[in-house]
């Protein structure tokens, strides 16, 4: 039983993957890119980290899986956003069709 | 044209992913490593588009923002390894890397935006 839900979460875990990849390729902005690709993937890896706890059960290995989930959900929006940021302040222009640009408007540009 | 291209694209996408899905493996292990195989091969695809933009990123945010995707994709290799090989310091390797994969992408992000180390 256990196997049958790690694996059912490994699946889920993979097509986000999948997405998420496929997201970077087809958007075309860093910012679309970085929109598509940061929450898809987290929440794939993390789902593959989740069905690997349930795998292994409360042993040394699933423990691990546990701190690696925590430690990748915690990080991967700082690096996130720290990208964004960096790519704004750099001189990154957003797409043509973009609507609204907040952050520009809130520095009083 | 372009809309060619984008039929192309999509036609070898579906016949790898449906290749990966269905083409019959020899296996001797049982079910789990059936799977589990499927399922890694299925996430070296996803690997293989991340390095496709980081060949032909336009500029260098691009490159950066595909190298931390792929820095959390081998998180996820490494804990499909672990299940079959039945090592278990491959979930180690995966957290060693997350670490390493954060500190390199703040770094790097505080590079670009022109700035020095200390904020």
């Amino acid at each position: 039983m256990n196997e049958w839900i790690g694996g059912t979460l490994i699946v889920i875990g993979l097509v986000f993957d999948f997405l998420g990849c496929l997201g970077l390729v087809r958007f075309p902005d860093v910012y679309t890119r970085l929109q598509a690709a940061a929450k898809c993937i987290t929440v794939g890896t993390c789902g593959i980290l989740l069905g690997l706890f349930i795998f292994k059960g409360f042993s040394a290995t699933g423990i691990k899986a546990l701190l690696c989930l925590a430690f990748i959900i915690l990080t991967a929006p700082v690096s996130a956003h720290a990208l964004a940021r960096s790519a704004y302040r750099s001189g990154v222009k957003p797409w043509g069709g973009t609507v609204i640009d907040e952050y520009d408007r809130g520095r009083g540009g | 044209m372009k809309i060619l291209r984008y039929i192309s694209g999509l036609i070898v996408l579906a016949v790898i992913v449906a290749l990966n899905i269905f083409y019959p493996l020899p296996s001797m292990l049982g079910w789990q490593s059936d799977f589990l195989t499927r399922a890694f091969l299925l996430l070296l695809v996803s690997a293989v588009l991340c390095l496709f933009r980081i060949l032909r990123g336009p500029t260098a945010a691009d490159r950066a923002v595909a190298i931390d995707m792929l820095g959390i994709l081998i998180v996820g290799f490494c804990a499909i390894l672990s299940i079959p090989t039945g090592r278990d310091w491959y979930i180690d390797v995966g957290i060693a890397w997350a670490l390493q994969s954060f500190i390199g992408i703040m770094a790097l992000a505080k590079f670009m935006e022109g700035k020095d180390f200390d904020e």
